[in-house]
């Protein structure tokens, strides 16, 4: 979604460090390191996507975030990129913590679970929903922790980590998300765009 | 190796000091070249051999008339693209096609030095080959590039030379050699030195080779380079040219023939002295001890772009302790990528036709070489 990067790409300073974790192939790098000055590297799960990576030249490490994290120093990056990607972890908390460790800022980006045609689906059909961002069948998903984007505003809030900055994606449509309009945004947004800091 | 005086090499005068304390001059590093130094000679890429590989890394190696050992990488088209770079790959001192060894003639005896050649380690192999570049005038190459033993050359070529080259490929290695890789080579050489023919290292004239002890060398490591599935899907429990088994002691199995056949073809074209002097030196490499039990230091100060390759079948420089060398870089914020490619063909797959690693080498190196054109870093 090109909305999500050039969101994602406004939040990050010129000349920072950025890791893009689950950076898939590579195409959020290549857009940051196209129009911003970024040392950016990147870690990824899949062999194939890793491969793709660098066969663009792009620095990326195989690796699975839950485990190899930890070898990133404490808050080596300006920025730790986590993209529609938190969902599919075991122990998102752990993965959150971490991110936080390594990055002085992490942005993350969650599908939300508390839009509306994601509420009707399971309102009116009785199904778990499937849509253009959660494409999956129950059985099939790789999505083991889905939320919304006031779960997750919660969880944040819970734990103390700071929120600088939450956007609202719906379609072609960016907008700030606020506490007074929260509710609102929750029903109506696909992707929810978290700029955070420890 | 009857030829060994036509090939290219180059007399290092330079003084060396080497890790064990003694000092060589004066001498020979035989080397071989592929594709064409450009005139920003900004394309030049130095390969590493491993452990019995030699200069011909590509064509047809002039005194095996075989391909080179890294043929499947190494030639216009390739990953390792002759069109495109200046490839340079030397015979390691210690080695024995051409380069300062323990074949060398020792000028004051006229045999050769055997045994008194001195133990040499990575560093000293590196250090050696870091001359090739003034040889040909390039001020920092483009890539530096080895599986298994080149590949630690390279991380000790990283670390000594930090500013020398723009990409370090180290492929299928180690920062360390662990007790298992030490003990498979104490088996090779007790092999070597347990051949009544070995006599202390001194043994000078064809006929009497300790080719027995060094064809039982090879046959251990080769089992090494190789998968336990790989073997088992290549030869099974087949059997060499014949319908039962013989109940004797000749090769029933046809893995018992293979390996038979790989001791038999390398004495032809190995020394056993050499043997013993290049695993001693792998066996020494500590590129962590070097910098006192942290080897992000050894990397400190490098802007070189790594990039690490791992085969999930190899057990013997396993993923484990290539990552290590990824987490080390990690840790101090260097340009690294890392990727384990699916293979079953064991240590062994960096030198076979593996279309994974080969493509992904390709168009890293291609896409590489553009980029860093490009922003003329």
């Amino acid at each position: 979604m090109k909305e999500e990067f050039k969101v994602i790409s406004k939040f990050i300073e010129e000349k920072s460090r950025v890791l893009d974790v689950g950076c898939g192939d590579g195409i959020l790098m290549e857009f940051l390191s196209k129009n911003k000055v970024v040392d950016i590297r990147g870690l990824e799960i899949s062999k194939e996507k890793v491969k793709k990576c660098l066969s663009k030249g792009l620095a990326v490490i195989e690796g699975d975030a839950e485990n190899d994290l930890k070898q990133f120093p404490d808050l080596s990056f300006d920025y730790v990129i986590l993209s529609q990607t938190l969902q599919a972890f075991m122990n998102p908390e752990k993965v959150i913590e971490n991110l936080l460790r390594v990055g002085k800022k992490v942005i993350v980006t969650i599908p939300n679970f508390g839009h509306w045609k994601v509420r009707l689906d399971l309102l009116f059909k009785g199904e778990m929903p499937v849509t253009k961002n959660l494409p999956y069948q129950w059985y099939d998903t790789p999505n083991l922790h889905m939320c919304t984007i006031l779960d997750f505003y919660n969880f944040c809030n819970n734990r103390g980590i700071n929120i600088f900055k939450t956007i609202s994606l719906n379609g072609q449509t960016i907008s700030d998300i606020k506490r007074s309009n929260l509710k609102y945004k929750n029903l109506i947004s696909e992707l929810g765009i978290f700029l955070l800091e420890k | 190796m009857s030829n060994l005086n036509q090939l290219n090499s180059v007399l290092i005068k330079k003084t060396l000091k080497l890790d064990c304390g003694k000092e060589i001059s004066n001498f020979p590093l035989a080397y071989e070249t592929y594709g064409n130094l450009n005139e920003n000679k900004d394309n030049a890429i130095l390969i590493f051999h491993a452990l019995t590989g030699d200069q011909y890394a590509s064509g047809i190696n002039p005194v095996t008339n075989k391909e080179g050992w890294w043929n499947y990488a190494v030639g216009p088209g390739k990953p390792f693209d002759t069109d495109k770079f200046f490839i340079i790959c030397a015979n390691v001192i210690g080695g024995c096609m051409g380069s300062y060894g323990p074949g060398s003639i020792d000028p004051l005896t006229n045999k050769p030095l055997g045994t008194n050649f001195p133990v040499i380690t990575i560093n000293d192999m590196v250090n050696a080959q870091y001359n090739l570049l003034d040889h040909f005038k390039i001020e920092k190459l483009f890539a530096v590039a080895g599986g298994s033993m080149g590949g630690m050359q390279v991380l000790q070529f990283v670390s000594n030379f930090p500013n020398k080259a723009k990409v370090a490929l180290p492929i299928a290695c180690t920062a360390s050699h662990s007790a298992q890789n030490i003990a498979f080579n104490e088996l090779g050489r007790q092999a070597i030195m347990s051949d009544s023919n070995w006599k202390e290292g001194l043994y000078n004239e064809k006929s009497i080779n300790p080719d027995k002890g060094l064809a039982v060398a090879r046959m251990a490591a080769h089992i090494t380079y190789l998968s336990k599935q790989g073997l088992q899907e290549k030869f099974g429990r087949n059997l060499q040219e014949r319908s039962d088994l013989k109940f004797g002691f000749d090769a029933d199995f046809q893995i018992e023939s293979y390996l038979r056949y790989q001791g038999s073809v390398f004495v032809d074209r190995f020394d056993a002295n050499s043997y013993l002097y290049i695993t001693r030196a792998m066996d020494y490499f500590d590129l962590t001890k070097q910098f006192g039990g942290n080897l992000s230091k050894a990397f400190k100060n490098t802007k070189t772009k790594f990039f690490i390759i791992s085969f999930t079948s190899d057990w013997l420089y396993p993923t484990s302790e290539n990552k290590d060398i990824v987490i080390a870089l990690n840790a101090i914020g260097a340009d690294v990528g890392f990727v384990e490619i699916k293979t079953d063909k064991g240590h062994d797959s960096f030198l076979l036709d593996v279309p994974d690693f080969l493509s992904t080498i390709k168009n890293y190196l291609n896409t590489t070489y553009s980029n860093i054109n490009e922003r003329r870093i």
